[in-house]
């Protein structure tokens, strides 16, 4: 047990760090005394951080927690939003985005949410923060060892469209019973002579748990893989804690003659001309359509880097 | 039906007084037999009379209360199957064993095509390439006289025959070396049934596949099976070989059966 734990504090040093900031940060600037810092109360906080402390020490696999209930439904980011209290100390600075933006409505309310429980600093730029909450997408400046990715995941189980007993599901994992899995691919290629996930790609974490990366593209698959930011998914409904600890190998499952592959762009961002970024469609009248990034943040950057004369 | 048990040869499954007891009911007392590889056993009575309860037990999804089971695997060595670690045991049921059940919709993915059901376990044994899956498919869609025009067709949509053709194959396709039948023709018309028959018995001698084949049905026993243990009321009352069991037989019970086929 004891090297276990040892294991994933090496692993995970910035849940550690982030352990004390919150401890003091009670007593000193929490904006809305009434609440306790971050929301729940520092017996849940405890237990959240337990869960992703047993998720960090076994990567991949589906950790149990007790889900609270959040003054959101379920479906917003209940998952993440309770990862994230269990981490959030007084010295982070927090960044909240749905599909890659900062401006959509739940990540406007998210960051608001800890803004008024913790009163810790926010940002919309990837590079200042130190814990991302994300919905849907990875951002696409890379991040590094001093930040933590916090995903919402709606449905954390990648069988349970095959195998709806979790008693089962839970042996096949353990067991490394992977067949069923191979089935959804076979049947894809069966049907549309390609592997139809276009989100929510199931990976294979550390060789072992194939894991429900939550539903972002598979576009950002490849950058799960040896990550140097520790990566945490929480579902709320689900009751299930589970991460990629930094530098783990993830990998895309696929047939060795159907090998994993991202369609390519075929526009580039028409704000700041990038073609390596995920593009969103956004309808603008009857006739028009504009390709633009889907993580505002990086195409700022890029327009900024423009004016600026910095490559 | 001349390769009948050989002396020389190692049982691949020796079932050693097998007991269960339900609550207060005994369902099965004091089975013992023995089967060797490439050979058909069927197992005959009438409602229960314990031959599901062996069944569970043989496939292990049922602990006996007495009695053990060992079997000669090709992995593992002669090992108590009750015994043997459950991931072992998983292995073993989707490598070495197969088991075609009574009702084909619980033995196969109503889901997902035919190709799929059949590749599933190649695929839980680590075959990763999509192309070599598909001939498989089509191979085994072949041998169970399927059409394979229908390999990409859901088995929800497929008849009873059909369905258990393709049972058949979905376990066949890793060569097990036991393969448990429970009442394999049941609910079958009957020429389907006959069709089925001549297609199981060229499969298995071909195959040399071990069968515990169950069965109400001495049609089907007299056609599969080398030897033959009638059960009444979960003992075994009368074993030999089935010709002999069939036409002579010794037990009263026995007689009963034989007297009651319509034939």
């Amino acid at each position: 047990m004891c090297d276990v734990t040892d294991r994933a504090i090496a692993a995970a040093p910035n849940v550690f760090r982030l352990h004390e900031g919150a401890a003091l940060s009670a007593e000193h600037r929490s904006p809305t005394p009434a609440y306790s810092f971050a929301y729940l109360d520092e017996g849940t906080k405890r237990m959240i951080r337990r869960a992703i402390l047993k998720a960090v020490a076994i990567p991949g696999c589906q950790v149990p927690f007790g889900s609270r209930e959040m003054p959101l439904a379920y479906g917003w980011g209940t998952g993440g939003i309770q990862v994230t209290a269990g981490l959030i100390g007084s010295d982070d600075c927090l960044k909240v985005i749905d599909q890659g933006s900062d401006d959509t409505t739940n990540a406007v309310n998210i960051r608001e949410f800890f803004s008024r429980t913790t009163g810790v600093q926010t940002t919309e730029s990837t590079r200042k923060a130190s814990i991302i909450q994300t919905r849907h997408r990875i951002p696409e400046i890379p991040l590094t060892e001093h930040q933590v990715l916090v995903y919402q995941v709606p449905q954390p189980e990648p069988l349970y469209k095959l195998e709806p007993r979790r008693s089962e599901t839970q042996k096949l994992h353990g067991y490394r019973e992977y067949g069923l899995m191979s089935v959804k691919l076979y049947e894809d290629i069966a049907r549309w002579g390609h592997i139809d996930e276009s989100y929510d790609y199931p990976v294979c974490v550390n060789d072992h748990y194939v894991m429900a990366p939550s539903p972002i593209p598979k576009f950002d698959n490849p950058k799960m893989h040896q990550m140097p930011a520790l990566q945490l998914f929480g579902a709320g409904r689900e009751k299930r804690i589970y991460a990629i600890p930094p530098y783990t190998n993830v990998e895309s499952l696929a047939f060795s003659d159907h090998p994993f592959s991202v369609s390519p762009n075929e526009h580039a961002c028409e704000l700041c001309g990038s073609t390596e970024s995920f593009l969103d469609e956004v309808i603008l009248d009857k006739q028009r359509t504009l390709w633009t990034c889907s993580d505002t943040d990086y195409c700022k950057e890029q327009r900024e880097a423009k004016h600026t004369g910095v490559e | 039906m001349s390769n009948f048990a050989r002396q020389d040869e190692q049982a691949l499954l020796i079932v050693n007084g097998l007991g269960h007891t339900y609550g207060g009911l005994q369902a099965l007392k004091a089975v013992s037999f023995e089967l060797f590889p490439g050979e058909v056993l069927a197992v005959v009575g009438e409602s229960g009379s314990g031959k599901s309860t062996l069944l569970k037990i043989l496939s292990s999804a049922l602990t006996p209360t007495s009695g053990e089971i060992h079997y000669r695997s090709e992995r593992f060595g002669k090992i108590n199957i009750h015994q043997l670690a459950e991931t072992r045991r998983r292995e073993l049921a989707r490598t070495e064993w197969g088991f075609v059940t009574q009702n084909a919709d619980d033995g196969l993915r109503l889901g997902v095509s035919a190709g799929a059901n059949i590749s599933e376990r190649l695929m839980a044994l680590g075959v990763n390439h999509f192309g070599h899956l598909r001939d498989q498919a089509n191979s085994w869609m072949e041998k169970v006289e399927l059409p394979s025009a229908r390999i990409d067709d859901l088995p929800r949509n497929f008849s009873g025959g059909m369905k258990q053709r393709l049972q058949i194959a979905r376990n066949l396709v890793t060569h097990p070396r036991l393969v448990l039948l429970d009442e394999p023709t049941s609910g079958l018309d009957v020429s389907v049934q006959a069709r089925l028959l001549d297609l199981l018995r060229q499969l298995v001698s071909r195959l040399d596949i071990a069968v515990v084949l169950v069965t109400h049905d001495l049609g089907v026993a007299r056609l599969l099976a080398q030897r033959t243990i009638v059960m009444h009321r979960g003992q075994v009352v009368e074993s030999g070989l089935t010709d002999q069991v069939l036409d002579d037989p010794q037990h009263a019970y026995t007689q009963l059966l034989v007297s009651s086929v319509l034939v």
